[in-house]
């Protein structure tokens, strides 16, 4: 009955060492986007209210192969009039440097809210849209991406 | 003087809405990458967009070092009046460009 309780074996020591070593060779490249740094940056975004999924797409392709050009588009579900509009989208990152991609403010007077752009990703990561509607809502969606050749980390 | 190219339609019709395609070349250098002797690359990003149709401002966006080099961006609006759309770009180290482009609404 029950699991043996884990012994060092060699093989698990090795790990270690090998998990160690990789560990040290990050630390030394600048300093990345965690998906806490994410989750900070998104709550200086929305604040207290709560962000709800739905009513935003996301589409990212869902495997890449340049990690510098990558094709992003959102679009969220609204009217478009002038009493119930989206105010503004922002799109966040996990693990590129920095947590912000692009933050896109829209009226009415967009007519669809929609918008298409390319961005850089240094890593397999979640990419998440979140928009704010006029009402004071949030709402958002989450993509996976898995990247093969990374930006930004390169040197010239 | 950075090259743009900007793609609008040139007549729609009144209350339409259309599609407005901008591009402008730009290295965006990110800030987070380092020379072969261990400098810096200091950042050098485009920070803001906007287009405004008639003198009202329809779109805007704040661009981060994430965006990838060149920035394009799609995006919409109603068509109202014939006029211009006036697009603006401006960014680190005072870069500062803009466009614009004439619509027909029939």
């Amino acid at each position: 009955m029950g699991r043996t309780k884990p012994v060092a074996t060699r093989r698990a020591v090795m790990l270690g060492g090998l998990a160690g070593s990789l560990a040290a060779t990050i630390r030394l490249e600048p300093a990345q986007a965690t998906p806490e740094r994410m989750r900070a940056a998104i709550r200086n975004v929305v604040g207290e209210a709560s962000v709800r999924k739905g009513r935003v797409d996301l589409e990212v392709p869902p495997l890449v192969e340049n990690g510098n050009t990558v094709s992003l588009a959102v679009s969220v579900d609204s009217p478009m009039t002038t009493t119930d509009y989206v105010k503004t989208i922002h799109v966040f990152n996990e693990k590129n440097p920095q947590p912000n991609v692009i933050s896109v403010h829209l009226g009415p007077r967009a007519g669809r809210a929609k918008f298409s752009t390319r961005f850089r990703l240094a890593d397999s990561q979640i990419v998440t849209a979140i928009a704010e509607m006029s009402d004071g809502t949030f709402w958002s969606a989450s993509a996976d991406v898995i990247v093969t050749l990374a930006a930004c980390v390169e040197g010239i | 003087m950075a090259r743009q190219l900007i793609n609008v339609p040139a007549k729609v019709k009144r209350g339409q809405v259309f599609e407005i395609k901008t591009l402008i070349s730009h290295i965006m250098e990110t800030g987070f990458r380092f020379t072969t002797t261990g400098d810096k690359i200091p950042r050098d990003i485009v920070t803001t967009f906007s287009c405004s149709y008639n003198g009202e401002e329809i779109f805007r966006a704040d661009l981060y070092p994430a965006i990838s080099a060149n920035p394009f961006l799609d995006f919409f609006t109603v068509a109202t009046e014939s006029g211009t759309l006036d697009f603006k770009w401006a960014g680190d180290n005072g870069f500062s460009e803009t466009a614009s482009a004439k619509i027909v609404v029939e």
